[in-house]
């Protein structure tokens, strides 16, 4: 263990790196804002390490923790803080960032310094968001957040990028006003403190424990998304650039199912457990209904955006089912649907930034021109349908399992996901890159270059890699999941 | 009959202003044309020489005078240690916009200062009287700066409206006085609020005062249904003006309400709780939905500052719950830690507005900042700042105002009401997100280089990054209005 608050340089440095991208100014240095944004993120991802290669897996305790007065008046405190459940989001966050930097390098051509800016804050304020243990840290990181994807969606995304990016703040921004009278609430009733772990103590009466379970769903439902509150991910995918698109499927979908597991779970036990009837039903509505709402899509970045809220219903599923192979599963299937639903993004950037067209209809034959681009692309079409030896089928298995273990039925319906998933992902693959070269600009399509095989291919290797070993992840995680919900069985009110 | 000369030492600050301002007054006769900026810098002097007088004079005794009709406590002189650089970051911001309109005659700084004056003076009342004294002294200024461009006729509409419903409700302020008087027997709000505690007086003929009274100062705060004044005065008058009245004059109408209602009427508490909880809750409602509509910034401003404004009363009226004050201090704080938040962020955005501002433009149309990213990426930075404090978003000041706020609302056992508002603020993020989305989003129409002075965009810049870093570090300013409120609390 070193003595350096890990944790809070995992935040601060890329925001303060970012501000520093910032303060290059106009387009003119470009290349030095470039420049700049790669090493802080490359740093950023440096400085994660080694919590992942110090980190206790015997203990459920949180661990890297930081605590130092903040704001004493309302005794908020600036306590951070990891446990199996969100050390492997960090480094998720800090890996993926990287890539986004390097993914718009060349594309991005204006206001580079504030793309790369706003990144590299938005990666700082989602650490923060997954080790703050003061609820009101949490918050603060959780809503700050919404502002660079704001700008990012606004800035540089497609035709109907204002509709997008007011959709997704004000849609993300209602759910998360009323956790914040949920918190206040809590602060009260715990007696003064906002400390999460004082929280996950407190004895609550069932009732009021169902409303702060509904305010918190209200909050990361939204973000998750979850079945019908889903409708803001497709507009902010589709209108959104690449990398906006990438840190939106990868991390910040996340954050939603991330404060179920921090917040839902074990502050409101006994509401879980009542209520979990609902939300098996809202997730397998999603694994099911989305899938087949996938399946007709004619966008591509649209497509692969049901897929996510298909992949994420799997997520919830996994909670709410009470039995370690669940949570564990899905927490895989959280990580896993980082990576692919992350280089799946990247793909279609891939063909986005060469023929400025998202419709399935105007792609065909890119296997002709574009050899090395289709193997990559199939390999994580394969993982995204769950194929065995990928990540996406490790995560899945796991809750279906779960599921079984639950209840048949349950498992049945969410099962079913194999099949939709296949039948999508590779139904658009085989129309995209398949078939006779379509067009003259198919035909005229460059291969990848070096910096765009050297993304997907490290990505492909994150995948193939938990596929076939996935135990260094089930193993961080595994003393929290079995913590948590030994926690959630006893009755607290 | 036997005179005592009463201690002027606890008024110095206000007889040093009014000194001066009398000063100024001679030297603008004398200084003669372009000689405006001796006036403005003399201004300047004497607000420095009042916040110089103030701090030195700091005092944890709180001192009356004047027969009971004027008190120096810590709680006064924390709002006007507030006041005197509001008004003063105003007068920059202001300069070069009143300067190419021909406006910065000598009279302008005269009426701010009795403004100021008047301000000072609501603040530290501690009589019925004297608050009305006061508040005509700021209102008539008021009324007069409004109109201080003689050839626009939009402007002279604004104060004549503002005028008439002004003298209104200050009528029935007074008549509100009157019952109270009636009922008790005495203006001194000290003895008000011990005779009501007591249970004496008439309580039909209180009640009926307390309506009057709370709809006077519902006017002078802004707040709905009293708030029909306001977006025509804030789009009508001069820029510079708006500026004025939508920063400065909100403390010490939040100094007013605290004095009447909580030194005053404590033992009412009941009865104006429940007036305060309609009219911030329709404030919230109507101030949100209202701004949405608007295409002039002042104006949506405005529909803004009222809803604002009824966010600050669910402060005030969160302090005592059910007869119990054990939130008090908690709830009187961070109603005023919102009224100090409010007054920085709105300087800074009317302060945006002058900024783009040029002799023959009027920056005040939403469209008018469109592609402000481009044109200047610092500012429209300042700008962004601004508006998500405004929307109350973290890490921004205006978040933790409305914390504090929430907070005691929730503390009060008024979850509901701490929904409501919440909701609202939804509805409020949308128009401040539009003034972004204009700024960042759009390509800009209007490409000429920003013309502002280096002072003024200096002190915008410290007035962004203020926001920004007491959203940070938000401690200091809390302690601040604790200790304001603590001081208030202890005196009456």
């Amino acid at each position: 263990m070193t003595g350096l608050p890990l944790l809070s340089i995992a935040i601060w440095l890329p925001i303060v790196g970012g501000l520093l991208v910032l303060a290059t100014g106009s387009d003119r240095n470009a290349g030095l804002a470039r420049l700049l944004a790669m090493v802080v993120a490359v740093a950023g991802f440096m400085v994660t390490v080694p919590l992942y290669i110090g980190f206790d897996t015997t203990t459920s305790d949180m661990q890297f923790t930081e605590l130092r007065q903040w704001i004493p008046r309302f005794n908020i405190n600036y306590q951070l803080g990891v446990d199996g459940i969100s050390v492997l989001f960090i480094l998720l966050n800090s890996f993926i960032t990287p890539l986004v930097v390097l993914a718009g390098w060349k594309v991005i051509e204006e206001k580079a310094a504030q793309y790369m800016a706003a990144f590299l804050i938005m990666s700082g304020l989602m650490n923060g968001i997954f080790s703050a243990l003061d609820a009101v840290l949490f918050y603060v990181f959780f809503e700050a957040s919404l502002i660079p994807m704001y700008i990012i969606i606004g800035v540089w995304g497609g035709p109907n990028r204002v509709y997008a990016a007011f959709k997704f703040f004000l849609y993300t921004l209602l759910g998360s006003l009323l956790m914040l009278v949920a918190l206040i609430y809590l602060f009260f009733q715990s007696g003064f403190s906002f400390n999460l772990l004082d929280w996950h103590q407190l004895r609550i009466p069932l009732t009021a424990q169902i409303y702060l379970f509904l305010a918190f769903l209200m909050a990361f439902a939204v973000k998750v998304p979850m079945w019908p509150v889903h409708t803001w991910l497709p507009d902010a995918h589709v209108e959104a650039p690449t990398g906006g698109s990438v840190v939106l499927a990868a991390i910040m979908l996340k954050l939603g199912a991330y404060g179920f597991l921090r917040f839902s779970l074990p502050i409101a036990p006994d509401a879980s457990r009542e209520l979990a009837w609902m939300m098996i039903a809202l997730s397998l509505t999603a694994v099911v209904y989305i899938g087949f709402v996938a399946l007709v899509q004619s966008d591509m970045k649209k497509l692969i955006a049901y897929s996510s809220i298909s992949h994420m219903g799997f997520v919830t599923l996994g909670f709410f089912i009470f039995n370690s192979l669940g949570v564990e599963g899905a927490l895989v299937q959280m990580i896993s649907h980082g990576f692919i639903s992350g280089a799946m993004f990247l793909c279609v950037g891939v063909l986005y930034d060469r023929m400025h067209s998202r419709q399935i209809a105007d792609y065909g034959g890119v296997v002709n021109t574009m050899p090395r681009f289709a193997a990559l692309f199939m390999f994580f079409a394969m993982a995204n349908a769950g194929l065995p030896a990928t990540s996406g089928f490790v995560g899945e298995f796991m809750v279906i399992l779960g599921a079984v273990q639950f209840n048949f039925w349950v498992g049945f319906a969410a099962a079913t996901t194999l099949i939709l998933g296949a039948a999508y992902t590779l139904w658009m693959y085989k129309r995209v890159v398949f078939g006779a070269v379509a067009n003259h600009h198919v035909a005229e399509l460059a291969d990848i270059d070096a910096r765009e095989f050297a993304i997907l291919g490290l990505l492909a290797l994150c995948v193939l890699g938990m596929g076939l070993y996935p135990f260094p992840f089930t193993e961080v995680m595994h003393a929290s999941v079995e913590n948590l919900l030994k926690h959630v069985a006893v009755p607290k009110f | 009959m036997n005179f005592v000369m009463p201690d002027l030492y606890p008024a110095s600050a206000e007889i040093f202003l009014l000194l001066m301002t009398c000063a100024v007054l001679l030297v603008d006769l004398f200084a003669g044309k372009g000689r405006h900026w001796l006036v403005y810098l003399l201004t300047q002097l004497t607000l420095a020489g009042c916040f110089a007088i103030t701090f030195f004079t700091l005092d944890g005794q709180a001192v009356t005078t004047f027969s009971n009709m004027f008190i120096d406590d810590l709680f006064a002189d924390f709002l006007k240690l507030v006041l005197y650089p509001a008004v003063a970051v105003m007068l920059v911001y202001s300069r070069e916009y009143l300067a190419a309109r021909n406006l910065d005659k000598g009279e302008f700084y005269l009426l701010v200062m009795f403004a100021t004056l008047g301000m000072m003076v609501m603040i530290s009342a501690s009589h019925f009287l004297t608050i009305y004294l006061g508040l005509e002294l700021l209102a008539l200024s008021l009324y007069a700066l409004v109109a201080i461009d003689r050839d626009s006729a939009r402007a002279t509409e604004a104060a004549m409206k503002y005028f008439v419903l002004g003298a209104m409700a200050s009528g029935l302020l007074l008549y509100g006085m009157s019952m109270v008087y009636g009922a008790t027997g005495s203006l001194d709000i000290h003895e008000v609020g011990q005779r009501i505690a007591a249970g004496g007086g008439n309580k039909t003929v209180l009640v009926f005062g307390l309506v009057f009274v709370v709809a006077g100062l519902a006017f002078k705060l802004g707040v709905v249904p009293f708030h029909m004044w306001i977006p025509d005065v804030y789009h009508g008058a001069p820029t510079a003006v708006t500026l004025f009245i939508g920063s400065a004059p909100k403390l010490a109408a939040f100094a007013i309400a605290m004095r009447v209602l909580v030194s005053g009427m404590a033992g009412l508490a009941e009865h104006w709780q429940v007036m305060l909880m309609i009219l911030s809750a329709l404030s919230i409602a109507l101030g949100n939905l209202a701004a949405i509509a608007q295409s002039n910034l002042k104006r949506m401003l405005a529909y803004s500052a009222i809803s604002h404004m009824g966010f600050m009363l669910l402060g005030i009226l969160s302090g005592i719950v059910g007869g119990d004050p054990r939130f008090a201090l908690n709830a009187y704080s961070s109603a005023m830690f919102y009224a100090i938040t409010y007054v920085l962020m709105s300087l800074g955005s009317f302060g945006m507005i002058l900024l783009l501002s040029r002799a023959s433009f009027e920056a005040e149309n939403i469209e008018d900042f469109k592609g402000l990213n481009k044109r200047s990426p610092w500012f429209a930075a300042m700008m962004m700042i601004l508006m998500f404090s405004m929307a109350g978003m973290p890490f921004f000041v205006g978040f933790f105002a409305k914390f504090a706020v929430l907070q005691a609302v929730v503390a009060a056992k008024m979850v509901w009401l701490a929904v409501f508002a919440v909701l609202f603020s939804l509805v409020g993020a949308f128009y401040y997100l539009r003034v972004v989305k204009v700024m960042y989003f759009d390509a800009p129409t209007d490409v000429a280089p920003l013309e502002a002075p280096r002072d003024m965009r200096f002190l915008i810049s410290i007035n962004g990054l203020a926001v920004a870093l007491l959203g940070l570090l938000p401690e200091g300013a809390l302690e601040y209005s604790i200790y304001a409120s603590y001081a208030f609390l202890a005196g009456h």
